[in-house]
């Protein structure tokens, strides 16, 4: 029987970082994974692939209709879907590479196998059995299936499915106008399928400032995608194409594709662990009850990432690793909730941090709010990415950035400076008063910051 | 019927109050009289009470600035015997007990580090947090109010070897006090020491008596009042107090008396001494310590005082400075009773001797003043006859 300090279980970015922090702080870690390459949904099925595959086909994309307006003239420019995706599988299976030769590196031990908790401090792992004094639970989510759109990977896919076709569908119906499906309804939209989007609620992206969504919605119908919102898929007929029976506002429609991705939100993976034998305690919705330091009803086993409440994001996941890591060791980290970035990687893209103007109101708080569009950005106007907007919320009495929300070209890139901003507590005049370089569109929330008590120099 | 909540009158000079705490939350079922929130002012906090039974509605949250007389919420007379709600915020979660035991032998892991509350600082946290920051305006259009501070939050350093906390308004005033004092008087103190034996005896002889008929314990502390008032009787500089380039001689004799409470030092008022029996003192003094100590003491308690007692010995202090609160112009410390080795008539005796000693503001009270007033408070106690007699 093997000894560990710790033992992890789940190697996607809150596993696999939590391990690497562990090991760093002189812990021995064992980190255990059913699928045979690390780095959990991310990097596999998830962040990675769905960036490298936007990627490539924006630039197909960009090409075909911005060349000319640059004064670039191209004869038969086109593309061959099985080379994208293998350039795809490629950056997978290099990072998965890396992280096991940073586990090297650190000396952590890695398992591919399902792992059970046996009895608090023991893990079986196939017909081993494994001693650890702490545990990690990181086993992540997985794609909600709907009763009656059972997922095949062929005509019905989760994103998973999606981000493995092997032909791009002709029509491909999207049930959920999510981060997922707007950003994989994108990459086939540019690379030709009409594209349509299927939502239940009234706008999509909803965990967004609305003046995202619908700046988004507003850019995403104009490159050719259709949405309907406030519509509920009823049932599905899969005998030839997929069609769908749906249920909308002025009554029951039916919509037909060649495929049906299903991008309705995602569940915690927490079934399976053994851990109802343990009194470890979970919600309706599966997720684990942890307390203030990400310790379940047993005090030595932590869970993290998807499978614990908040935003399912992997960077959130990995912040939660190191934090229980350092916890572990000894340490006193604290994760501060507020200063975690939301992006949508579309075109354009939208980043925020902070709170919404909805949140901020159902706060009581009094604030000011502050709009500057990339119209008016030099280096925008360069690029020919004049789409969308800088919104900042600052609190009235102590000047506090309260949210930022980016919807333009590289807002991914652009919301670091407004995270730190925030983390640390910046006041809105802060934020203004930096210097920004010239041309760049980092100007833009310079801007904005400057609008919220001052008013904007180039508007 | 809704009965409104107003902010108390909290004495003259006090027009505004800071929500310091939030005893009942709103949609709760009060009781009439029940504590409902906190109110801190420059001077001290005050718990304001539902003015009725009924369900309650707060206008307010921690950290709100009010004004006396203002509306913060009501009582809903016909809600009353509502069931109490469930506190709209989310309750601080302890860590979580394990449900049940599982059937197997559990090992227990001998020790479990890896627990740090502040490890998940949630979004609801850090808005509270952020309403403790000062608002740093641009210099050019600095706001004329500071932003009011709010609920008190201890904030661990990175390393864990620290913890910053907001100062609470009583601790922001008390050190402005004192170093405004040290600033802008001139202040010396004078030591002398007194011989306990008579009031020990006449205490010892007497306390069965006293308590018998007055239902109060007989203290040192009424002895001390008594032979202060004769001294401050006898020389009216100690009595009085500087304001701008004029002395303010006070015909009353009120003491400030120092009681330490949790929340910081209170200085309740003991008002017209000379009116005073000692059986009237004692009672006065054990009503204001025990509400400087509840916390439910009024402006009205602490203010007007002309001179200051303080007791450094009940906590063993055998000698100290004391510092002058203002704008009185002199303070009176005491110290534990110790039996020392004297010289009396040229014989070493034995006998409880206490330090005594008075700091005062040169400004306004000469040396020799000082000295004699002082030992004219050490006549008075060594033989305390002389009170009866007035010499």
């Amino acid at each position: 029987m093997k000894n560990y300090d710790v033992v992890i279980i789940g190697a996607g970015p809150g596993g696999y970082v939590a391990a690497i922090r562990c090991a760093q702080l002189g812990l021995k870690t064992c980190c255990i994974e059913k699928n045979p390459t690390l780095g959990g949904t991310c990097l596999n099925v998830g962040c990675i692939p769905s960036k490298a595959l936007l990627h490539s086909s924006e630039l197909y994309w960009k090409l075909q209709k911005e060349a000319t307006s640059h004064g670039i003239h191209m004869k038969d420019l086109s593309f061959k879907f099985d080379e994208m995706m293998l350039r795809k599988d490629n950056i997978i299976s290099g990072f998965t590479k890396g992280i096991e030769g940073l586990f090297k590196k650190n000396k952590i031990d890695w398992i591919q196998a399902a792992a059970e908790l046996k009895s608090p401090h023991e893990i079986a792992v196939g017909s081993e059995i494994l001693q650890a004094k702490f545990i990690i639970l990181a086993t992540g989510s997985e794609p909600i299936q709907l009763p009656f759109l059972p997922f095949d990977e062929k005509k019905v896919l989760s994103s998973t499915g999606a981000l493995a076709l092997k032909h791009i569908p002709k029509k491909l119906l999207v049930v959920g106008a999510g981060v997922i499906g707007v950003e994989l309804g994108s990459v086939y939209q540019r690379l030709g399928s009409e594209v349509v989007f299927i939502e239940f609620l009234d706008r999509i992206c909803p965990s967004f400032d609305v003046a995202l969504s619908k700046g988004l919605q507003k850019s995403l119908t104009a490159q050719g995608m259709t949405f309907h919102l406030s519509h509920k898929v009823l049932k599905a007929d899969l005998s030839k194409d997929v069609v769908l029976s749906v249920q909308g506002p002025s009554g029951e429609v039916s919509f037909s594709g060649d495929a049906v991705l299903v991008a309705v939100g995602r569940k915690p993976v927490s079934d399976k662990l053994g851990l109802d034998a343990l009194g470890i305690k979970k919600d309706a919705k599966g997720f684990i009850e942890i307390d203030a330091s990400f310790r379940t009803s047993q005090p030595h086993i932590f869970a993290i990432g998807d499978l614990v409440e908040g935003p399912m994001l992997a960077h959130k996941s990995s912040e939660e690793g190191v934090a229980v890591a350092e916890l572990i060791a000894g340490h006193r980290p604290t994760l501060d909730y507020f200063s975690i970035p939301n992006v949508v990687y579309t075109s354009p893209e939208v980043a925020s941090v902070g709170l919404t103007e909805e949140e901020v109101k159902a706060h009581g708080l009094s604030y000011k709010v502050s709009t500057f569009p990339f119209k008016a950005n030099s280096r925008a106007r360069c690029t020919g990415e004049e789409e969308g907007f800088v919104k900042i919320l600052a609190e009235e009495k102590t000047r506090r950035i309260l949210g930022v929300h980016i919807l333009g070209a590289h807002a991914s890139e652009l919301i670091a400076e407004p995270v730190l901003a925030i983390a640390s507590r910046a006041t809105v005049d802060k934020l203004a008063d930096t210097c920004h370089a010239h041309p760049t569109l980092s100007e833009a929330i310079k801007e904005a910051a400057l609008g919220v008590f001052k008013a904007p120099l180039h508007m | 019927m809704k009965v409104e909540i107003r902010v108390p009158s909290a004495g003259e000079s006090v027009t505004e109050a800071t929500v310091a705490s939030i005893l009942k939350p709103s949609g709760t079922a009060v009781k009439a009289d029940e504590e409902i929130l906190e109110l801190e002012t420059d001077k001290l906090n005050q718990v304001v009470y539902a003015p009725s039974s009924g369900q309650l509605e707060l206008l307010v949250k921690v950290g709100d600035v009010v004004k006396v007389g203002q509306v913060i919420g009501s009582v809903d007379t016909a809600a009353a015997g509502v069931e109490a709600k469930k506190m709209p915020v989310e309750p601080p979660k302890e860590p979580v007990k394990k449900e049940k035991e599982p059937e197997k032998k559990v090992e227990k892991s001998p020790e479990v580090p890896g627990a740090f509350p502040g490890a998940r600082k949630k979004v609801d946290a850090a808005l509270q947090e952020m309403q403790s920051l000062e608002a740093k305006l641009p210099e050019k259009i600095a706001s004329p109010t500071p932003a009011p501070s709010s609920a008190r939050q201890s904030l661990p350093s990175a390393d864990g070897r620290q913890t910053r906390q907001k100062m609470s308004k009583l601790r922001r005033v008390i050190s402005e006090r004192l170093v405004q004092v040290k600033n802008e008087t001139a202040m010396l103190t004078t030591f002398n020491e007194v011989d306990m034996s008579t009031v020990i005896a006449v205490r010892e002889k007497e306390q069965e008596n006293f308590q018998k008929r007055h239902g109060v314990k007989l203290g040192y502390m009424s002895f001390f009042i008594k032979a202060s008032l004769a001294a401050l009787q006898e020389f009216p500089d100690i009595n009085a107090q500087i304001e701008k380039d004029e002395i303010i001689y006070n015909h009353f004799f009120n003491i400030s008396i120092a009681v330490s409470t949790d929340k910081g030092l209170m200085v309740p008022v003991l008002k017209n001494v000379d009116q005073l029996s000692y059986a009237e003192i004692e009672k006065q003094l054990k009503t204001l310590a025990e509400k400087a100590r509840a916390g439910t003491i009024s402006i009205d308690d602490l203010q007007g005082g002309t001179f200051t007692i303080t007791n450094a010995g009940q906590f063993g202090s055998l000698f100290s400075a004391p510092i002058l609160n203002p704008p009185q112009s002199a303070i009176l410390g005491m110290h534990n009773i110790v039996k020392r080795a004297v010289v009396i008539d040229d014989q070493i005796a034995i006998r409880p001797m206490m330090y005594l000693a008075l700091s005062y503001d040169h400004r306004i009270v000469d040396g020799k003043t000082a000295v004699l007033f002082l030992m004219h408070i050490k006549k008075n106690l060594e033989e305390p006859t002389r009170l009866l007699l007035d010499l």
